[in-house]
């Protein structure tokens, strides 16, 4: 268990690194620093500009510095919003962001395991059918057309959630739904097939057999077992909630991460962009790092690697 | 999975009945019955897909979404990026269903060839011809009368089509029957030609993918060792890497104005940018599977046989393996393809995709969503390109999903 969590820092380092160094490489290849637009300055000035800022040194040098800086944990300043450094938007939005993606990503768990559930234990009746065409349905529709219709059928034709904005839970919930249908779909698909796959084995029927009633056998005996599918499936769900969020922040108009980077990178605010991707990188992988220890826990028989 | 035992047994008594049937035929034809002769794996899952009868449903949808997008341009349409601002939002209606609205400036299509010459000739009395202004200067006399008539920038084969359909239908086109948006363009129309791009979009970015993912997964596999540990390792990192906020850094930085002038000399435009980052980020399931797929098949007796009998590497590779590999890649290739084709929606949902004049699913949501208001709801420009995206997407995942289930080798052993 050491050696895999050592693994598992060292790639993440190493791909913090990756990202770090494949942005860096194209925002210096963009023709232009920061100081070419708009304003023409004398040229003395700008060199001594760049010199302050160290745009003159060769591109390695200025590479190792700024690999100091971000390893230290700056992340140096926006090109474009006044007054601010792309730690402060981080500040900001990812409070937000994870209030949306927990939210989300509770829905997603708890609507999809009983789901799952339910047309498991009532196989091949009418519920089961309904709630299955309703996940295939759900998984190949994209969140942001989910999010269009729910908007036209929530705000306008019957007016329960307010449009967009931020501030209040009621704001927040129409987004969480629109963010987490795709992955309570799949959560539908998965837990029903592992919870048929739990009731048709030995302890189940041993368990059956000691005259449990139906919802014990199910819920204590049979859904652990159905359970380690949805586990391993959390890793790409939370990854796909964090990029989800890119869209649904945007139709929502709701100030988190993903709509400072949708802003950052239409605005060409490079700094903040990278900083940003750097964030997600070690987010996402965070996250599946979690998921991998929560699988051996929960299955002793795993071994992590 | 869930129906697993009940459609073995049902396939079991169907091979029984395919069988006999072999037999029987045979018998009438008054030929021997060659007892051994079975059925190769690719008859074997094409039987077993027919019988799933989704997968059939999808397939069928995905060849008529293929086929309309295809002939598009001969259809009567009213032409993609034609405005009606006076028209501009007019609700769906079906009266009148057609109308001689059409307008091709036959005589210009015609003269074209003329006057490019003329052009040409120009340009090559002087003393040091700028080729790009000419080709420029052509490609405007080539095109304008398109243009002039509401199609984006097309091919030949589609302005041959166009051609075909004034031939065919005259003026004649069909009503707004699916409205029009803010600037009175038909969205039925833009529907069908965005259905163009968003296809042609995620079949090439797949097969990009795929190439690198086989190239790199069979080398991995094949070569194995050290080599197999680090080419997978570096697979690993990859994987830990969010793709779509580098892709879209990328992409920004590349639609720098500067950096895009000069990729725009070279003929490349946003759209291949996205070819290859896309196809440079969905290899990676694909080598993984191909790897495994070449160690297991590598061990194979067969493989050895081969080796036994003095065939050399590349007999092997291209003889025994690859066709091996057919299989896995065509079930991914069938799920890939959706997946890219949500990812470019994404894309131009967020303004980062397709350019106008161009038109795909993605970007007639994004502008339908935008002009959401409480005074009015304008549900048509985002139902229409949301079904059509969603219909795709839903037939592409069941076929694949079939098509998994028809060649799973499991099923296949189980069978033999």
């Amino acid at each position: 268990m050491r050696w895999f969590i050592i693994r598992r820092l060292i790639g993440l380092v190493l791909t913090l690194w990756i990202v770090f160094t494949v942005s860096f490489l194209l925002m210096r290849a963009v023709p232009g620093g920061p100081y070419s637009g708009g304003r023409n300055l004398p040229r003395e000035i700008e060199e001594n500009l760049k010199h302050r800022y160290r745009l003159d040194l060769p591109l390695w040098e200025q590479y190792v510095i700024e690999l100091k800086n971000v390893a230290t944990g700056n992340l140096g300043l926006s090109m474009r919003l006044l007054d601010f450094d792309v730690n402060q938007v981080i500040a900001q939005g990812l409070p937000i962001s994870a209030a949306l993606g927990i939210l989300a990503l509770w829905f997603a768990i708890t609507l999809g395991l009983s789901a799952g559930i339910v047309s498991a234990l009532y196989r091949g009746s009418g519920a089961d059918l309904v709630l299955m065409s309703l996940a295939t349905v759900g998984i190949a529709v994209p969140s942001f057309v989910v999010a269009g219709l729910a908007i036209m059928l929530f705000v306008f034709v019957i007016p329960i959630f307010p449009a967009a904005g931020w501030g209040s839970v009621r704001q927040l919930i129409l987004p969480a739904i629109c963010l987490g249908s795709v992955y309570a779909a799949e959560i539908a698909r998965i837990s029903r097939t592992g919870m048929l796959d739990a009731l048709s084995q030995d302890f189940v029927r041993t368990a059956r057999a000691k005259g449990l009633s139906h919802v014990t056998v199910a819920l204590k005996h049979a859904l652990p077992t159905a359970m380690l599918p949805v586990v391993s499936y959390l890793g790409p769900m939370a990854a796909g909630i964090l990029t989800g969020s890119v869209v649904v922040e945007e139709i929502f108009a709701i100030p988190g991460l993903g709509w400072h980077f949708v802003q950052a990178a239409l605005a060409r605010d490079y700094s903040l962009a990278m900083g940003l991707v750097l964030l997600y990188t070690f987010l996402l992988y965070t996250l599946n790092f979690l998921v991998d220890v929560s699988y051996g826990i929960l299955d002793p028989r795993v071994e992590p690697k | 999975m869930s129906a697993g035992a009940g459609s073995d047994f049902l396939t079991k008594r169907f091979h029984d009945e395919q069988m006999s049937t072999v037999i029987s035929t045979d018998v009438s034809e008054m030929r021997p019955v060659v007892q051994t002769k079975g059925f190769s794996l690719s008859q074997d899952a094409w039987r077993r897909l027919r019988r799933n009868r989704m997968a059939m449903v999808s397939l069928v949808t995905i060849i008529a979404i293929g086929v309309l997008a295809f002939l598009t341009p001969l259809l009567p349409l009213a032409p993609p990026d034609k405005h009606h601002t006076d028209l501009q939002y007019e609700s769906p209606t079906l009266t009148p269903l057609f109308s001689k609205t059409f307008d091709l400036d036959w005589t210009s299509i015609e003269t074209a060839p003329d006057r490019m010459a003329e052009v040409r000739q120009q340009f090559l009395a002087t003393s040091n011809p700028d080729r790009r202004k000419m080709n420029r200067e052509q490609e405007n006399i080539l095109l304008r009368p398109y243009r002039e008539a509401g199609f984006p920038d097309v091919g030949l084969v589609s302005r041959w089509m166009i051609r075909m359909r004034y031939r065919l239908f005259g003026e004649w086109t069909l009503g707004p029957i699916g409205g029009r948006d803010e600037f009175g363009r038909d969205v039925f129309s833009r529907v069908f030609w965005g259905a163009r791009i968003s296809i042609v979009v995620g079949i090439v970015a797949t097969l990009v993918s795929i190439f690198i993912g086989v190239t790199y997964g069979a080398l991995a596999g094949y070569i194995g060792g050290w080599v197999d540990d680090i080419m997978m390792r570096f697979v690993d990192i990859l994987y830990s890497i969010p793709f779509i906020f580098v892709v879209i850094f990328i992409i920004t930085i590349l639609s720098e104005n500067t950096i895009k002038t000069r990729l725009g000399e070279w003929g490349i435009d946003r759209i291949t940018i996205f070819y290859f980052v896309v196809g440079a980020i969905y290899w990676l399931t694909m080598s993984r599977v191909v790897r495994g797929q070449v160690i297991s098949l590598r061990n194979e007796p067969f493989i050895e046989s081969a080796r036994a009998v003095g065939a050399n590497q590349s007999r092997i590779i291209i003889q025994h393996i690859l066709p091996n590999l057919l299989s896995v890649v065509i079930v991914y290739l069938t799920l890939t393809i959706p997946r890219v084709m949500l990812f470019e929606a994404f894309l131009s949902f967020l303004g980062l995709g397709v350019e106008p004049p161009d038109v795909s699913w993605g970007l007639m949501a994004n502008e339908g969503i935008k002009v959401i208001t409480p005074v009015k709801i304008y549900w048509w420009l985002i139902v229409f390109p949301s079904a059509a995206l969603a219909i795709t997407l839903y037939a592409l995942n069941f076929l694949g999903d079939g098509l998994r289930d028809a060649l799973d080798p499991k099923l296949a052993a189980r069978k033999a």
